[in-house]
This record gives C-alpha cells, sequence and structure tokens, in this order.
C-alpha cells in the first residue's frame, strides 16, 4: 500500500520521542516554469535568490505586522511543541510550530536583529543558505496552517502567518510548490481548482437534478448563471465533482428548494476555495474574491452564501470585504454597487449552514431522522472554520451551529474528546495547500491525531460516521481512513445528512431515498 | 564620589537610555506595521470589550499557556508575579523624598524571592530535560534564565544570609540615581554583582526575547475583535492597491 510505515492507534494519543530529520526529504513537487509564471513568479529560482528573499522578508515585515511580532515575541516556552498534528504523526523535531517558526526567525534575528546581526550564535541566528532553504522547502509545506497552536500560545503566535509569509518569499524567488501554483493557474484561466469548464459543469448539474428527480420525484433544480436569482451559491468545485462532496451539494439544492428560494451557481464564480491565502499572496487571494464579486453583480442576486469549504470560509467571513468590499464599508464604485445590490437584512457572506439553521430555527424544514438511523455520527471541526471564522454572530457559533444542524437531521450523535474538537480541533492533516499525493506520508501521519480520537468514539460510542463541512477535509479522510482500518465511505457532508433526512414536499417516494 | 559609584550610576543611565529608546522604537514599528487581514485566533472575542477580557486573562492568567501546559504554566506564571512583587519591594529604594506609608507594609513581599526561584529553576530544568524544548533552546535562552537566577541569588543572600550592605548608602544612592543628587554607593561584592546584573537585564530588554512584554498588546491574533462583517477592516496599502486597481 505504501512505502512508510501507518502510525499505531494507541489508546492515548502519545507525545513522540524526536525523530530528527524524519521528514527531511518529504517535501512536495515543485512547480515548472509554466506554472510560475502563470501568477507573475520567477520560473526557476532565480540567481540572487538570496538577495531577493531577504528583501522579501524585508516587505512581509513591513506590511504585515504578525510577521515582527510573531518572531520577537517568541520565547521559546515549548507551549505549542506538541501541539502540531504533524508533529505529533512523524516526530520530527522541526515540524515542532515553534521549530518551524524558528526557520523564518533565525533568518530574520540574522538580518534583521542587534543581537543576530552580532552575536549570531548565541542567539540561534543563521544565514539563508541552501540548506536552510532546502528546509524551508520541506517544513514550510509541511504546515497544514490550520493555526492549532495559536491557540495555545500565550502571545497568540501563529505559525500559519509565518508559514505564508515563508511561501511567498520562496514564490518571489521561483521556488513554488506545484499543488498550489498549478491550481491557482486554473482558476485565474477557468475559474476553478478543478479547470472544469461551463459545459462541463452544466452538464454535471443537469445529471444531479435528474439523478435527484429519480430518488425523490421532485424536480429540484441546481441552475447556474440564473441572472436575477436572490442567492448566489459559491461552493468548492469539488462539490461539482468528488464523493462525499456531491452529496452534499445536493443538500444545498434541497434545502434552497425546501425554502422556495431562488438560487444560481455561477460559471465565472465557480470555486469557494482560494488558495491564495494557502501561498499567503494577497494579491491572488482578492484576484479569487473578485470573481466572486463581479459574479454578483453580473447576475445580479441580493444575497452570497458559501458552501461547505473550510478555508472558502474563513476568506470569505474574514477576508472577502477586506479584499474586495462584499459587505460594507468599502467605497470603490463596484463595492458601492454591490452594497445597494446586496440585501443588508442578511449577514454578508453567509454560510449555508447558517442557512439551513435559519430555517430550522423557524420551524420550515421538516426531516424524518428515522433515516439517518443507520448512523452514530461525530463531527470534525474543520481547522479555518473552527479557528478562522465564525458562524450565528455568536460566540463560538461555529461550533454549534453546524452541531445543531446535524442533530436536527440525525437521532445520534456524538462529540469526540473535547481536547480534539472545537477551537483544539486537529486537521485533517491535508489543509493548507497539502492535499497532493506526493505528500501522502505526511498527510497519513499528520492525520493520526483525529484518527486517534475517531476511534476512542468508534470504541466508547459506536460512532459509524464522520461528518465534516469542508472539502479538504472530505477528501483527505476519504484517502486516509483506509490507512488506519476505517471504512472510507464514513466521512459525509454535513448536508448530505441533511439531504438523506429532509422530508420534500411532493416526494412521492416510500422507498429508501438514497444511500451510501 | 569613587570611580566604581560613578561607573555604576553610568551604567544605570545607559542602561535605562538603552532599555527605553530600544522599547520605544520597537514599539513605534509595531504601532506603525499595518495589519491587512481580520485574524484573531480561537475562542475569538466579537467585541473590543471582549477583546479587553481576553487580553487580561492572557496578562494576568496567563490563559493560553495554562491551556497548553500545566507545568509551563505553573513555572512562569510564580516567576512572573513574584517579579511584580520584588518590583514593588524595590520601590522604596528609589523613591524621591518621603517614602509613601503603604510602601512601608512590602517587607513580606521580599519571600517572593522564593517562588521566583522556584518558577525560574523549572523553567530552567523544562530546558535541560524536556527533548522538545531543549531542541528549541539556543544559548540565549539558558543564559537569560541564569542571569535572572543569579539577581534572585545575590537578593536572597543580601535578604535573608546576611550579605546585606549599608542600607543607608543603598537608599541615598538609588534615590541620588532618580533626584540627580547622586551619592556613594556600598562597595559589598554582594551588592555590586546583583545591580550590575539588574543593569545589564534592563540594557538587553529590547535585543531579547523579552520583547513578549509589548508584543503581546500587538499581536493581532489576540487583539482584533471577530467582527469582520460587521466593519470593513482595512489597511493603508490596501486601499491604495484598491484605487490602482480598474476591475469590477
Amino acid at each position: 500500500m505504501s512505502k512508510f510505515d501507518t502510525p499505531k492507534l494507541e489508546t492515548y494519543l502519545q507525545t513522540p520521542a524526536l525523530k530528527s530529520d524524519a521528514m527531511a526529504s518529504s517535501g512536495p513537487f515543485k512547480a515548472n516554469a509554466d506554472m510560475q509564471k502563470s501568477l507573475g513568479f520567477p520560473g526557476e529560482k532565480i540567481d540572487n535568490w538570496q538577495q531577493v528573499a531577504i528583501e522579501k522578508m524585508g516587505e512581509t515585515i513591513e506590511k504585515y505586522r504578525s510577521i515582527p511580532v510573531f518572531l520577537d515575541a517568541c520565547v521559546k516556552c515549548g507551549a505549542c511543541a506538541d501541539k502540531c498534528h504533524y508533529f505529533l504523526g512523524t516526530g520530527d523535531p522541526k515540524n515542532m510550530p515553534v521549530a518551524r517558526q524558528d526557520l523564518f526567525r533565525s533568518v530574520y534575528r540574522r538580518h534583521f536583529t542587534f543581537a543576530g546581526k552580532y552575536f549570531p550564535k548565541l542567539v540561534g541566528a543563521k544565514e539563508f543558505d541552501e540548506s536552510m532553504l532546502d528546509d524551508w522547502y520541506n517544513y514550510f509545506h509541511q504546515c497544514s496552517e490550520c493555526r492549532r497552536c495559536s491557540v495555545y500560545c500565550p502571545y497568540g503566535i501563529d505559525t500559519a502567518e509565518i508559514t505564508m509569509a515563508a511561501r511567498e518569499v520562496m514564490n518571489a524567488i521561483g521556488v513554488g510548490q506545484k499543488y498550489c501554483n498549478q491550481i491557482l493557474g486554473k482558476v485565474k484561466k477557468i475559474g476553478n481548482n478543478l479547470g472544469m469548464p461551463e459545459p462541463a459543469l452544466r452538464d454535471t448539474l443537469l445529471d444531479l437534478e435528474e439523478e435527484i428527480e429519480e430518488d425523490t420525484g421532485v424536480a429540484v433544480k441546481l441552475p447556474l448563471d440564473n441572472e436575477g436569482a436572490e442567492i448566489l451559491l459559491i461552493t468548492p468545485s469539488a462539490d461539482f465533482f468528488a464523493e462525499p462532496h456531491i452529496d452534499g451539494l445536493i443538500g444545498y439544492a434541497k434545502v434552497f428548494h425546501q425554502s422556495g428560494a431562488s438560487w444560481t451557481l455561477s460559471s465565472y464564480a465557480s470555486e469557494g476555495a482560494n488558495f491564495g491565502m494557502f501561498i499567503g499572496n494577497y494579491d491572488i487571494m482578492r484576484e479569487g474574491a473578485l470573481r466572486i464579486r463581479k459574479a454578483a453583480l453580473d447576475l445580479g442576486v441580493k444575497r452570497i452564501i458559501v458552501g461547505e469549504c473550510g478555508h472558502a470560509w474563513r476568506v470569505a467571513y474574514s477576508f472577502w470585504n477586506t479584499l474586495t468590499g462584499i459587505g460594507g464599508g468599502a467605497a470603490d464604485e463596484y463595492a458601492l454597487q454591490l452594497q445597494n445590490q446586496l440585501d443588508q437584512n442578511y449577514p454578508q457572506p453567509q454560510h449555508i449552514i447558517e442557512y439551513t439553521y435559519d430555517l430550522i430555527q423557524k420551524g420550515q424544514l421538516a426531516f424524518d431522522k428515522s433515516k439517518n438511523d443507520h448512523r452514530t455520527v461525530t463531527f470534525h471541526d474543520s481547522c479555518n472554520v473552527a479557528r478562522g471564522s465564525n458562524m450565528g454572530g455568536i460566540e463560538n457559533g461555529q461550533f454549534l451551529l453546524p452541531r445543531e444542524v446535524i442533530k436536527a437531521a440525525c437521532n445520534n450523535f456524538v462529540d469526540m474528546s473535547e481536547s480534539t474538537i472545537k477551537a483544539s480541533t486537529f486537521c485533517c492533516g491535508g489543509g493548507g495547500g497539502l492535499l497532493t499525493d506526493d505528500l501522502l506520508e505526511l498527510r497519513v501521519k499528520g492525520a493520526l491525531p483525529r484518527m486517534q480520537a475517531l476511534k476512542q468514539s468508534e470504541e466508547t460510542s459506536g460512532v459509524n460516521t464522520l461528518a465534516a463541512l469542508c472539502a479538504i477535509c472530505k477528501s483527505q479522510f476519504s484517502k486516509v481512513l483506509p490507512y488506519y482500518d476505517f471504512d472510507p465511505f464514513m466521512v459525509v457532508s454535513v448536508h448530505q445528512l441533511v439531504s438523506e433526512a429532509l422530508l420534500l414536499d411532493g416526494d412521492n417516494s416510500q422507498q429508501e431515498s438514497k444511500t451510501l | 564620589m569613587s570611580l566604581i559609584s560613578i561607573l555604576f550610576a553610568v551604567f544605570f543611565y545607559l542602561a535605562v537610555l538603552l532599555c527605553l529608546v530600544g522599547v520605544a522604537l520597537k514599539v513605534a514599528q509595531y504601532a506603525s506595521t499595518p495589519v491587512p487581514l481580520k485574524i484573531p485566533t480561537a475562542p475569538a472575542p466579537l467585541t473590543k470589550f471582549g477583546v479587553v477580557l481576553r487580553m487580561m486573562r492572557e496578562v494576568f492568567l496567563f490563559a493560553s499557556l495554562f491551556r497548553a501546559s500545566k507545568w509551563t504554566w505553573l513555572f512562569g506564571w510564580l516567576f512572573h508575579w513574584a517579579l511584580v512583587l520584588l518590583f514593588i519591594r524595590h520601590l522604596p529604594y528609589f523613591w524621591p523624598g518621603e517614602v509613601p506609608q503603604i510602601l512601608h507594609q512590602t517587607e513580606p513581599l521580599k519571600y517572593a524571592a522564593f517562588p521566583l526561584i522556584f518558577g525560574l529553576s523549572g523553567l530552567l530544568a523544562r530546558r535541560f530535560f524536556v527533548d522538545r524544548v531543549r531542541y528549541i533552546s539556543a544559548p540565549s535562552d539558558y543564559l537569560l534564565l541564569l542571569l535572572l537566577i543569579a539577581i534572585a541569588l545575590t537578593g536572597v543572600l543580601m535578604t535573608f544570609a546576611h550579605y546585606y550592605p549599608d542600607m543607608g548608602m543603598v537608599y541615598s544612592f538609588a534615590e541620588g540615581l532618580i533626584t540627580l543628587n547622586w551619592s556613594e554607593l556600598p562597595s559589598e561584592s554582594v551588592f555590586l554583582a546583583h545591580i550590575f546584573m539588574v543593569f545589564i537585564l534592563i540594557a538587553i530588554f529590547p535585543i531579547s526575547k523579552m520583547l513578549h512584554a509589548p508584543g503581546v498588546f500587538f499581536s493581532p491574533t489576540l487583539n482584533q475583535a471577530d467582527d469582520a462583517r460587521k466593519k470593513r477592516h482595512i489597511s493603508d496599502w490596501a486601499i491604495d492597491k484598491e484605487r490602482n486597481s480598474k476591475s469590477g
């Protein structure tokens, strides 16, 4: 099955002994010249890379307050050291958040601080040489930017910020990662991560409509480019393509159908994911967000709702208004036009979970929960939702709302161990631009803490279904669950659970609607 | 005045100057660097008031550290609070003129020296014995702890082991530094070592990890309210970018 050993699941999560350089040669494939150039980066490693890298570091220090504060403030207390899933899964000391940051910090100290310039040995300052760049490339691509470390740091130091800055520096010298940069090129050219053109998308949606009608006898529509619709749904393109994502999309469609709202997808902005965040590039992230603003303007929608995708929701919730003025407060002409157009009675943007939750609260959705009685469900809090966003506008709403939606559709729900969920949730192991097969060993090992908690729930509560609301989590779990002897089909979209139990008006089918 | 008194007076002013100027420059740098995105981390407060509460929990209770590691929290929290108490205990020396009544009551605070040494020793032991912490420690991390322990030990020798200097001279030297009315300092070596090390500590504050003290207040993950959908958050350079782009 693989060239590496899958870690054993013990009764409790163990903190591993240090295994130096265990993952030193586990970096991902590099982007080729075409991929690099399509994003405006140098095609290959430039000759004066050291000089340019130091200049770029200086730029990030001047543009982002988080960088100098986080680099200066760390006292090396070690609070974060055993909090990273990649460290827990691999034992490689450079996967401890503080040690990962230190790759950046040691160069920062050498070039930007008094102590590091004059007493480098004393304070662990280091030169940016070839072997340091190798470490940067390997280990800044072994961080999923999940922010778990930041929850435990007494100064809130967020390794994700450092990882993003490091990737930004590496891209600037022509050392980019294939997976992220290739995908960003596709978004730029076609509009989604899959590179799925409009006709293919239209076909897929028609197929789904047929499938739903066959199952339920109800003509649930999945409209595309429907001008004048009330709601624009922005969802990760995986929802059009892969299991179990697609069952989530069917769930959203049924909820919209049942609520009677007119809604649409956009072929121009057919991607909720925004990998610009993963590589720490403000401009590329903004370009992605601008596509959505343009689609909203062109289609004349009143509301923007985001589907199940972790980092997409972080970008939408926390960054869209900053990047493009979706929401309120921006003054450029398109932003103003959009503000007039959007219905300010609703939060903009809104998460599909918030939408469904509101309908449930108002009693507008009815469920036959017994449809999910064969399941005992647990919920995986996706890192970017848990630690980079909110839902419902209430404190900790991002933890509460998805659970309430699941409980409305299922009779059997149990949480995993408290130290592995909500604010302390463990990353699935595939986030932050690492969901690629050239990082399979890392992904399998990084999933260990989550698998451990799942195993415990399976043994104590008979959990057989793992619900998630992030495309990356769903793909990652489907892939790594078998390595730990779980059924890969146990992972489901939250809206798949909704879909299976939701009672549609005019649904005459008495037979079981749809199983895995 | 003796040469040594003059030297120590000069050291003191130099150290304080380096510290104040250095910290001022760092704070100015932090304050003037934009925060382009909303990045509060969980559990994120939704309001400014919530941020104040969160910051107080972090600064006074070390709430995040408590979640992370109970031992590190115990050692670190004891050390920091003992340091605060001992700072208060030292105020009367420097108080210009009549010392307020309340500062006469600070005598018992001297016992904070023991939790201070306990906490520091615990932190040092972790650096030696926990492999993860050993891995991330640079020489400066050990040296700073050793410096603090040495300051504490010399203090303890003076306070509890009869190595005390002429207290009258200590008062007039310290007060003289503040009122610019310089006088001789006692020549006991334990005392000289104690204050010399304190001067070093003060001087290296802005070029060391002690910057975590001002830094924590500028940490965007901790000091931002999670209100992205309520209010637009934007930095100056992003506004410029927006003005220069024409895309719709």
